[in-house]
C-alpha cells in the first residue's frame, strides 16, 4: 500500500529543552497509574472479566475447542518450565501447572458430569490461569521508590556530568551542565504536554537499547508529565537495578516466553484496559531493540491493538472526559549503543528470524550497566529524544486542541472510524487493518523525526564504500572479510561522505527526516566529529583513521549495524 | 420531489456518483433493493432522471432520484458508488472530500489509472515515475478523501449486458470484511452473482490493466486475424498483466479470478467493449483522434498505456505489448509492425509466475 506525505508537515528545529517543566498534575493523587495502582485489585479483577468474555468469543463458548485451548496452553508451559526457567520464576510455578494437569484430567475422565457442567469448571480453570498471569503482569507502581528513582537518576546523571566538564572541586556542586544539555529532547514537546491532560497519551518510541525506557521515564519526567505505563520484558526484571527501576516507573511485566492464547489476551486486555482507564502508555512497537540498527520497518502490531481498541471502547461508553487516544511517535538518537556488538550477532545469526534468544548481553550485570553510565556521562557523545506530533489512531495528525485534522486541515470525527449503519460497532477484522494503517504511519512518522547524527553519516558511507569496492560479495561473504584488509582512501571517503550529505540535506529540506546541527560544520569537522563517536566505547571501533591516514575498521559487523541507521532513505542509490 | 431521506425512518439511498452506461447500470442494479440517490454534474442530466427517468436514451427505475449537489448526497448517503471516468475521479474526490467522513463507504468502478506528481512537477521536468506517482482510484480515495473504507468493483460488466439482466457476476474487493459484505447484500439478485476480494490493489489492477490487452485484441480482430492468434495473444497478456501487477503490488492469485481472467476473456472477444471498438478501428486504419472524438464515452485504455509506458521506463521493467501499443497509438507505428516485433520477441517461457 502507498501512503503519502501529509503536506502540512512542519519541520523539527533544532531547539532542545533547556529545564525542567512544571508537572501538569502536581498532585499526585491525580495521576492515572497512582489512581490504578489504589485500584489495583479491582483492575486486575476487571482484566480477568474482559479477558475471559474475549477467550469465550475466540472458542465460540463451545466444549471442545476451549478443553483444546487449556491443554495447550498447559504443554507450552510445561515446555517453558523445563526449557527455559528463569530467575524470576515465582517458586510455585510448576505445582500450579501440576495442579492445572491433575483437574484438566479429573473433568476429562468424568462420564457423569454434563457438558455445561464441564463447561463451567475448564471456566474456572481459565479463570485461575488469567487470574495468575494478570497478577504477574500488572504494574506494581510505589509513589515513594518513583520519587526515589526521580531524584537517583537526575541527581546522580547530572553530578557525573559536570564532574567531567567542569574542572576542579567545586565541580561535585557545579551546575554548569544540565542533563538537558547532554540528552536532548527536541520536538513537539508543548503539544504533547498540552494534549497529556486532554486525552490518553500512547508514546512509541524506536528501541535500540535496554537504556531506552530509562531514558523515556526520564524525559516524562522532564517534560512535567505524569508517569507513563509500559510493558518491559520480563527478562530485565531478572537484573535488579533495572527491576527496582522499572517498578518504579509504572512497568507491567511482559514475558516474550510465553506465547500462549491465553496470555496473550490477558496481556493485551491489560494495556487496552489500562488505557481505557486514562493511564498513559508506552509502547516500543518494534517488539524488541532493532538487531540490526535499522529503525523499526515492521511493527509488532499486538500491542498496537490494544490503542485502538481502547479508543473504540472509550467511544462505545459514550463520552468520556480523557476519551481521546493519541499516539506519539518518539525517536532515540545514538552515536553509540551499547548491546550493538550482541544485537548484530544476535541479528547475523538468526538473520531476523524471532526465536528464542539467550540473554546474554553487556546489560548482564548491574555492574556493567554502572560503568557505562559513568563511561557515558563522562565523556562525549550527546544523545537526542526527538518527540514526533501526536497523531489519532488512524494516523491522522492532531492539533494543539487534540482535533484531529486531514491533510486540508478540516476536522476529522475519529467516532466516525467505528460507525457502521449509524452506530458505533465492533468489527476486529476492520481494527486489524486500522492497526496495520497505523503501524505504516508510525514508521513514516519515524523516518521524518529520526535525527541522522555524523556518526551515521560516516558509518553508511564507509559501508557503501566496501560494499561497492566489492561488488560480487553477498552480504554474509562481506561481513566475513578480514579487517585487515579493509582501507578507505581518505580522499574517496570525504568526497563520498560530501555526496551523501547533501542528499541528508535535500531530505531535511522535504521534511523527510531531522538532522543534528553538528552536520552543519564544515565537512571535514564533520567527519572527525563522527569518527571520533561512532560506536566509541566498543573495544573494537567500527571506524577510525589509522596512522597512516587511512579509514579503516576494525569490526566490520559493527560498521554494519552503524550503517544500517540510515536505511529506509533510498541513499544506497548514491553509492 | 420528496428529498426527506434523514427525516424518514426508511432505510438510507445508496448513492451513485456519475451516471455513465456503467453507472446507470449499476444504479439499476442497486434499485431493485434500494433507494438510490444520483450525483451528475450536468442540471440537464439531473432532470431528464428526476422527470423521465432517463439517461441519454437508458431506462432508469423510477426509485431512482438525482441531484448536482455533493453535500446533499455526502448527507443523506453511508454507501456511494463512484462510477467516473479516471480523467475526472481525483476532481470530483476533491470536490466531495470536504463533505466526507470515515464512516462513509465508498465502492468505485472505474478501471483505470491517476498520475499523480509532487508540487511543481509535470510529465515533461520530472526525473522518473515512480509507483507512488500513478495511482489507483482507491488510493486515490485515500489521498483526497478522509474515507478508508474503500471498495472497487471489477469483472466481465459490458454496461449494456447488465441493462438487459442477463445472468452476470463482479468482484468486489476491499480490505475490509464489511465493505465487501456490504456490497454484496446491495447488488446480489437471481441474475448477478458478487464474490469477494481483499486484494483491492490487484483487482484494481486487473481492471485497469485487461483494457490494454482489449485494445491488442480488437487490433488483431480488426486485421483480420483467427482465433489462434487471439489465444497466443490472451495468454501472453495474461502474463504480461500478472508480471506488471506483481511489481505493482497486486497477488498473483487476484488476475486469475473473476476480475483478471474473466474480464480479460470478455473484453478481448466482445464488440461492446469500447477499448476492442477502439483497437479495432485503429488496425481498419483510423486515425487515433478521429477514433476519440467520435466515441461516446472514453476508452480508459489509452490513458493506462499512456502512464504504464511511462512507469516501465523509470523502472527499468519491461512488458513488450503495452509498448508495442504505445506505439501504435503515440508514434504512427502500424499494427502490423507492432505485430512482427512482438512475433520475434525473445521469450520462449510460457508460465514463469506460478
Amino acid at each position: 500500500m502507498v501512503i503519502f506525505d501529509q503536506t502540512n508537515d512542519i519541520l523539527l528545529t533544532d531547539d532542545y529543552i533547556k529545564h525542567q517543566y512544571a508537572p501538569i498534575l502536581p498532585k499526585k493523587d491525580e495521576w492515572p497509574v497512582v489512581k490504578l495502582s489504589k485500584s489495583r485489585k479491582e483492575f486486575i479483577q476487571q482484566v480477568v472479566v474482559s479477558s475471559m468474555a474475549r477467550i469465550k468469543s475466540l472458542t465460540g463458548n463451545q466444549l471442545q475447542p476451549l478443553k483444546e485451548e487449556l491443554e495447550l496452553t498447559l504443554y507450552r508451559e510445561r515446555m517453558r518450565i523445563k526449557q527455559n526457567p528463569w530467575l524470576v520464576d515465582p517458586e510455585d510455578e510448576s505445582e500450579f501447572w501440576s495442579r492445572v494437569k491433575s483437574t484438566l484430567l479429573t473433568i476429562g475422565a468424568d462420564q457423569q458430569a454434563t457438558e455445561a457442567e464441564k463447561k463451567d469448571k475448564y471456566y474456572d480453570i481459565l479463570s485461575a490461569i488469567i487470574l495468575r498471569y494478570a497478577e504477574e503482569i500488572a504494574s506494581n507502581f510505589k509513589h515513594s521508590h518513583y520519587k526515589m528513582t526521580r531524584s537517583i537518576v537526575t541527581f546522580g546523571f547530572s553530578r557525573l556530568l559536570n564532574t567531567s566538564r567542569v574542572k576542579g572541586f567545586k565541580s561535585v556542586f557545579s551546575n554548569q551542565y544540565s542533563l538537558q544539555d547532554k540528552i536532548q529532547i527536541i520536538g513537539e514537546t508543548d503539544q504533547l504536554r498540552d494534549l497529556a491532560s486532554k486525552g490518553t497519551i500512547v508514546m512509541v518510541p524506536t528501541h535500540f537499547s535496554n537504556l531506552d525506557s530509562i531514558l523515556i521515564g526520564w524525559t516524562i519526567n522532564t517534560l512535567g508529565l505524569p508517569p507513563f505505563i509500559y510493558g518491559a520484558g520480563l527478562n530485565l526484571f531478572n537484573i535488579q537495578i533495572f527491576a527496582y527501576f522499572m517498578n518504579a516507573l509504572g512497568a507491567y511485566k511482559v514475558d516474550r516466553r510465553k506465547k500462549n492464547q491465553v496470555y496473550l489476551e490477558t496481556l493485551k486486555t491489560y494495556s487496552r484496559e489500562a488505557i481505557q482507564f486514562g493511564c498513559h502508555s508506552l509502547f516500543f512497537p518494534g517488539g524488541t531493540r532493532s538487531r540490526n540498527g535499522t529503525i523499526e520497518s515492521k511493527l509488532k502490531l499486538g500491542l498496537l491493538s490494544t490503542a485502538i481498541e481502547a479508543q473504540r471502547a472509550n467511544y462505545q461508553n459514550g463520552d468520556k472526559e480523557f476519551g481521546k487516544v493519541f499516539i506519539v511517535p518518539v525517536t532515540i538518537n545514538y552515536h553509540f549503543v551499547l548491546e550493538a556488538p550482541s544485537l548484530i550477532h544476535d541479528h547475523l545469526n538468526y538473520t531476523g528470524q524471532e526465536r528464542y534468544y539467550h540473554e546474554s548481553d553487556e546489560f548482564s550485570t548491574s555492574y556493567k550497566i554502572s560503568k557505562f553510565l559513568v563511561k557515558f556521562f563522562t565523556k562525549g557523545s550527546d544523545i537526542s529524544v526527538s518527540i514526533g506530533r501526536a497523531m489519532d489512531i488512524l494516523g491522522n495528525h492532531v492539533d494543539a486542541e487534540g482535533n484531529s485534522r486531514d491533510r486540508q486541515g478540516r476536522l476529522i470525527d475519529c467516532r466516525d472510524y467505528f460507525m457502521s449503519n449509524g452506530k458505533v460497532t465492533v468489527d476486529l477484522q476492520r481494527e486489524e487493518e486500522y492497526t496495520k494503517k497505523l503501524g505504516v504511519r508510525i514508521v513514516e512518522e519515524f523516518h521524518k523525526i529520526n535525527r541522522v547524527f555524523s556518526s551515521h553519516l560516516v558509518a553508511f558511507t564507509a559501508f557503501r564504500l566496501i560494499k561497492r569496492a566489492n561488488k560480487k560479495l553477498d552480504l554474509f561473504s562481506l561481513l566475513r572479510l578480514p579487517e585487515e584488509d579493509i582501507y578507505l582512501s581518505y580522499e574517496t571517503f570525504k568526497e563520498a561522505t560530501a555526496e551523501v550529505l547533501d542528499c541528508i540535506k535535500k531530505l531535511r529540506e522535504d521534511g523527510k527526516l531531522h538532522m543534528a546541527p553538528h552536520l552543519e560544520m564544515p565537512l571535514e569537522e564533520i567527519i572527525q566529529h563522527g569518527l571520533e563517536n561512532v560506536g566509541m566505547y566498543h573495544a573494537k571501533r567500527p571506524l577510525i583513521r589509522n596512522e597512516q591516514g587511512y579509514v579503516v575498521t576494525e569490526d566490520i559487523s559493527l560498521l554494519y549495524y552503524y550503517h544500517n541507521r540510515l536505511n529506509g532513505y533510498e541513499l544506497e542509490k548514491i553509492i | 420531489m420528496d428529498m426527506n431521506w434523514k427525516k424518514s425512518s426508511e432505510a438510507k439511498p445508496i448513492g451513485v456518483i456519475g451516471i455513465g452506461s456503467f453507472g446507470a447500470a449499476i444504479a439499476n442494479l442497486l434499485a431493485e433493493k434500494n433507494q438510490v440517490l444520483v450525483y451528475a454534474r450536468d442540471q440537464g442530466v439531473v432532470d431528464a432522471i428526476n422527470e423521465n427517468h432517463t439517461v441519454r436514451d437508458r431506462k432508469l427505475e423510477e426509485k431512482i432520484q438525482a441531484t448536482n449537489d455533493p453535500e446533499m448526497l455526502c448527507d443523506v448517503c453511508d454507501i456511494m458508488f463512484p462510477m467516473i471516468p479516471s480523467a475526472a475521479f481525483r476532481e470530483v474526490m476533491v470536490q466531495f472530500a470536504p463533505f466526507l467522513h470515515p464512516y462513509h463507504f465508498l465502492i468505485h468502478g472505474t478501471k483505470g489509472l491517476s498520475l499523480n506528481l509532487p508540487a511543481g512537477k509535470n510529465l515533461e521536468n520530472i526525473e522518473e515515475i515512480k509507483r507512488e506517482n500513478i495511482c489507483t482510484m482507491s488510493e486515490v480515495i485515500l489521498q483526497e478523501t478522509v474515507v478508508e473504507r474503500i471498495g472497487c468493483l471489477a469483472g466481465p460488466n459490458l454496461a449494456k449486458e447488465l441493462q438487459e439482466d442477463q445472468p452476470g457476476a463482479t468482484v468486489i474487493a476491499s480490505r475490509y470484511n464489511e465493505v465487501i459484505s456490504e456490497g454484496q447484500r446491495l447488488l446480489r439478485s437471481d441474475n448477478f452473482q458478487v464474490y469477494g476480494n481483499s486484494d483491492i490493489i490487484g483487482v484494481e489492477l486487473s481492471g485497469v490493466l485487461k483494457n490494454i490487452i482489449a485494445i491488442a485484441a480488437g487490433a488483431l480482430s480488426g486485421m483480420g486475424l483467427g482465433d489462434n492468434a487471439k489465444g497466443l495473444l490472451v495468454s501472453r497478456g495474461m502474463v504480461e498483466m500478472i508480471h506488471l501487477g506483481n511489481a505493482m503490488g497486486g497477488e498473483t492469485k487476484s488476475f486469475l479470478g473473476l476480475a483478471g481472467i474473466g474480464d480479460l476473456v470478455t473484453t478481448c472477444n466482445s464488440t461492446l467493449s469500447r477499448n476492442y471498438t477502439l483497437g479495432f478501428r485503429l488496425a481498419r486504419g483510423e486515425s487515433l483522434d478521429d477514433i476519440v472524438s467520435n466515441m461516446e464515452e472514453v476508452a480508459e485504455g489509452i490513458n493506462t498505456v499512456k502512464l504504464i509506458k511511462l512507469y516501465l521506463e523509470s523502472t527499468d521493467t519491461r512488458a513488450p505489448i503495452t509498448e508495442n501499443l504505445y506505439k501504435v497509438l503515440f508514434e504512427d507505428f502500424k499494427v502490423e509492425t507492432a505485430l512482427q516485433y512482438l512475433m520475434k520477441y525473445p521469450i520462449y517461457t510460457d508460465i514463469d509466475f506460478l
